[in-house]
């Protein structure tokens, strides 16, 4: 009991935290209307547990009330809870994707649905993802299925800055603003490397070079800069303020700190060329996604408190994918650096644990140890930090949302399948139960549809 | 063999680095034969000269043989990669090699990318170390955003290859006609499945036409084809059931379609997606048609695909159709990756046996190649992996992988860069460091 009330009082501070983010004003535009599904006090009794934070606990409980995690602990008592026995099983944290493009790029992949990358101008930090994302995609749900409770959709990698990211809560929504997770910041999308230059390049247009693409980058910075010390200075009553321009506001976001850097970028050389790019202009970059060569520079990363967020073993498919390893996370990992396993993909977001086994067996073979209980946090509390909801989901801590999964087995086993989904502490997903699951109205009539989530 | 005494120890796994003309024996494995041996506790599998000369439980390995230690290990056949590009590409964006697509008209059914393979390209190498020991390689039409106004709804020549390193990796030439319908079919035919069905049936009536009139084609008193000679040469292996049509095809009603052609023409077909072949699972046990899928694809990626499901092995299997699977997202650098498949396919229903089957002996039936490879018997050629765990399970990776015999070498440029960068230590640059 007193693990209970420690609990508690856990809760209301953390609630206060929360409260106190920026991200949850009502009046700002598209600002979320998430919903939690209705719930109950859910009591599940003697799992293997993984926090998420770094420990496993044998034969535990956890304790879900009000959409917040209550207790864990041996011999929990919930009066008025639904007692499910999840002996033999495993919980984890709600799986989070820092890295999808669900919505944007949606199932059945027609050129009608192709919303993902404003091809128009290398740089469009004016746009949002969410403006592009079609709730009812079908990915959401098969990512549902495998335990996925949130996710950033970010704009694509055609240009050097694609725009504004969105991270939701996985539960279908009619409209965008009924999934976006309450009190997220923004996410802004920008990219190294051989995308941007190709793309307009290949048009006879700037960039065309990897020279050019940090021309346009440090550019972006400039006007910038000079927008937000004109603004700031109309503040202060010395001159008119320039007309509100949507690109430059999304910018002067990042270098007040309030939206977060994610940077696909693959190659060693071009993250170390991104991180000087980042001091120059005073700005942050939370994560390299992709970063298929973090291994190389992931003391660099660790440095920087840069998060690294990787496939398990995406490689070759362009040349600045040549050198990806399996390793690569668990080097990244060892330095002391962020890492996450993310998907970029509507299949892969369906079983990032199982990316991560592969990363498991894979240092194994050199001697490098990884415990279930660190590397649930690639997928959990890691990508949790990179999106800033850290303090509220990601690990299963008294006082955070009830986002938790439970598994059939051990979730770095390839046999091993999500059984129960809980988003704030609602049971969201039920693999032996297709009643429970969401159906999206493009699915309704299909074999899709009749095995519910399948 | 005066080399056995030094070899003699070491506590795992021996290399054997030189000849394969040498006896070997793999000594106390559990043995997953996939053949009628089915599964042997500590067994003893015998190799000489490249070829399995017996399997069986506890018997003792003949004198003054080298001997691998499979001990508490899983032995399984070599894993057979049904689809892809190995060998064909190194790179396929931007920078290439890229062999397996053609950039103009030129052939058709003639288009046979035996003629490219690279036994030493990184991906051969970076396959085999995790178990892929022979591949179907196979050509691929144009993709949705590749240059080019090529047709190729019949892309060319699928080969036969042993992953090794011998000059005589190219195994059979022929072993399929790929040919592309559906959605996929549409595209390259100017927009309709009609087109494609129609470029396919024109193929095949110009190929009986030459080959009922030879002569008179030759003598210049037969009418000229829209084919030339070397695919109307090529398709003759189609027509008398040699080569099966390799038909990427995934929706329901194509498939019925695709069914009528086969019987009509009376040849061989394989079908490669196959996302909503389930629903058809009896016909195509009856008619022969085997299916190679990719099971974590569930997703309606487009309308042929929009009846997907995960149990789509477990029901194909049930119903008696030969099934082996490939990663949708990257069967050519990640063919590796053909255990997940099986894997998640025992995850929704398929037996684990019939999951490892899919992997092995499934494709070497599939592609008429069975009685050389596909499982550990006496006779076939000894590809074989020994795994220190379940080989189903992601965590798994191989301890040694034999390729007809020999033990090959488990580095890859990825085992390369993984070891440079595993040392930490500054001073010089990573350059510097071996």
């Amino acid at each position: 009991m007193k693990t209970l009330i420690v609990a508690i009082a856990t809760v209301a501070l953390l609630i206060t935290a929360c409260d106190a983010g920026k991200g949850d004003d009502a009046s700002a535009p598209f600002a979320s209307r998430y919903q939690p599904l209705p719930g109950r006090a859910t009591l599940l009794t003697g799992a293997t547990i993984l926090t998420g934070a770094g420990t496993r606990l044998d034969n535990a409980d956890i304790l879900l009330s009000d959409g917040k995690i209550v207790a864990i602990a041996e011999d929990l008592s919930g009066e008025n809870a639904t007692v499910v026995d999840a002996s033999g099983r495993w919980i984890t944290p709600g799986i989070i994707d820092v890295h999808s493009h669900l919505g944007v790029y949606p199932s059945p992949a027609t050129a009608s649905h192709s919303d993902g990358n404003e091809l128009t101008a290398p740089v469009t930090a004016e746009v949002w993802a969410e403006h592009s994302v079609w709730p009812q995609d079908p990915g959401f749900v098969t990512a549902l299925a495998g335990g996925v409770t949130a996710m950033q959709i970010l704009p694509g990698s055609a240009n050097l800055i694609g725009g504004r990211g969105v991270t939701l809560k996985n539960v279908p929504g009619r409209d965008v603003q009924s999934m976006k997770f309450p009190g997220a910041p923004h996410g802004m999308k920008m990219a190294c490397g051989e995308n941007p230059k190709r793309f307009y390049g290949g048009k006879g247009l700037a960039p065309a070079t990897r020279m050019g693409n940090v021309a346009g980058y440090r550019s972006a910075w400039i006007a910038a800069a000079d927008y937000r010390t004109k603004m700031e200075a109309a503040e202060k009553g010395k001159g008119e303020a320039p007309m509100r321009d949507l690109k430059l506001e999304t910018l002067v976001g990042v270098l007040d700190g309030e939206i977060l850097v994610h940077n696909h970028c693959y190659r060693a050389d071009e993250m170390s060329i991104m991180l000087d790019i980042a001091k120059e202009f005073g700005y942050k970059i939370t994560a390299f996604h992709h970063a298929v060569e973090a291994y190389k520079v992931a003391d660099l990363l660790a440095e920087n408190d840069t998060c690294a967020a990787m496939w398990a073993d995406w490689w070759g498919f362009k040349m600045e994918a040549y050198d990806g390893i399996r390793e690569n996370a668990a080097l990244v990992d060892r330095a002391g650096a962020c890492a996450i396993i993310h998907s970029d993909s509507e299949v892969g977001i369906q079983r990032l644990n199982q990316e991560t086994a592969k990363v498991i067996g894979a240092a194994a073979r050199v001697g490098i140890d990884i415990a279930p209980e660190r590397a649930i946090q690639w997928i959990t509390s890691n990508p949790a930090k990179a999106l800033g909801v850290d303090a509220v989901t990601g690990s299963l801590e008294p006082g955070k949302m009830a986002d938790v999964v439970v598994w059939s087995g051990n979730p770095f086993s390839v046999y091993t399948r999500a059984d129960q989904v809980y988003i704030d502490g609602a049971l969201a997903y039920d693999r032996h139960d297709v009643s429970v699951n969401p159906v999206t109205d493009f699915t309704l009539g299909t074999s899709a549809a009749e095995g519910g989530a399948q | 063999m005066s080399r056995l005494s030094t070899l003699f120890g070491l506590l795992a796994i021996i290399v054997a680095t030189s000849a394969v003309a040498e006896t070997t024996a793999i000594v106390g494995g559990t043995v997953h034969t996939m053949g009628p041996q089915g599964t042997i506790e500590n067994a003893t599998i015998v190799i000489d000269d490249g070829r399995i000369i017996s399997v069986g439980e506890g018997t003792a390995p003949p004198a003054k043989v080298t001997t691998i230690d499979a001990n508490g290990k899983i032995v399984t056949p070599g894993l057979f990669s049904p689809i892809g590009n190995l060998g064909l590409v190194e790179v396929g964006l931007s920078a290439g090699p890229l062999d397996a697509v053609q950039r103009d008209n030129a052939f058709t059914a003639s288009f046979d990318v035996a003629d490219a393979y690279n036994r030493r390209s990184t991906l051969i190498a970076i396959n085999r170390v995790e178990g892929i020991t022979r591949a179907v390689i196979t050509p691929r039409p144009r993709g949705p955003y590749e240059l080019g106004n090529m047709s190729h709804v019949i892309s060319g020549l699928a080969a036969m290859v042993n992953l090794g390193d011998s000059e005589h990796s190219l195994e059979r030439r022929a072993v399929a006609l790929v040919v592309n319908l559906g959605e996929r079919g549409s595209g390259l035919a100017g927009g309709s499945r009609v087109g494609a069905l129609l470029t396919l049936r024109n193929a095949l009536n110009e190929a009986i036409d030459y080959r009922d009139h030879k002569d008179d084609f030759e003598r210049g008193a037969r009418r000229t084809y829209s084919h030339g000679v070397a695919d109307l040469e090529a398709l003759q292996g189609v027509l008398s059931s040699a080569t099966p049509l390799y038909v990427d095809v995934h929706r329901a009603s194509d498939i019925e379609v695709l069914m009528q052609l086969v019987d009509e023409y009376g040849i061989r077909a394989v079908i490669s997606g196959g996302a909503e072949a389930w629903m058809l699972a009896e016909q195509l046990a009856a008619a022969d048609i085997a299916v190679v899928l990719a099971p974590m694809d569930i997703l309606p990626g487009n309308f042929d695909r929009i009846n997907a499901r995960r149990e789509s092995a477990a029901i194909l299997a049930a119903a008696g159709v030969t099934i082996s699977f490939a990663d949708g997202q990257s069967h050519t650098h990640n063919a590796r990756n053909i255990t997940q498949s099986a894997g998640n396919a025992v995850a929704n229903g398929l037996s684990w046996d019939d999951a490892l089957r899919a992997i092995t002996l499934a494709p070497a039936e599939i592609f008429g190649v069975a009685s050389s490879v596909g499982s550990i018997e006496p006779g076939k050629e000894a590809d074989i992996v020994i795994w220190p765990d379940d080989p189903l399970e992601l965590t798994t990776y191989p301890e040694q992988v034999l390729i007809k015999g020999e033990s090959i070498s488990m580095t890859s440029r990825q085992t390369l860069l993984r070891d440079r960068y595993l040392k930490t230590e500054s001073g010089k640059p990573p350059a510097y460091r071996r």
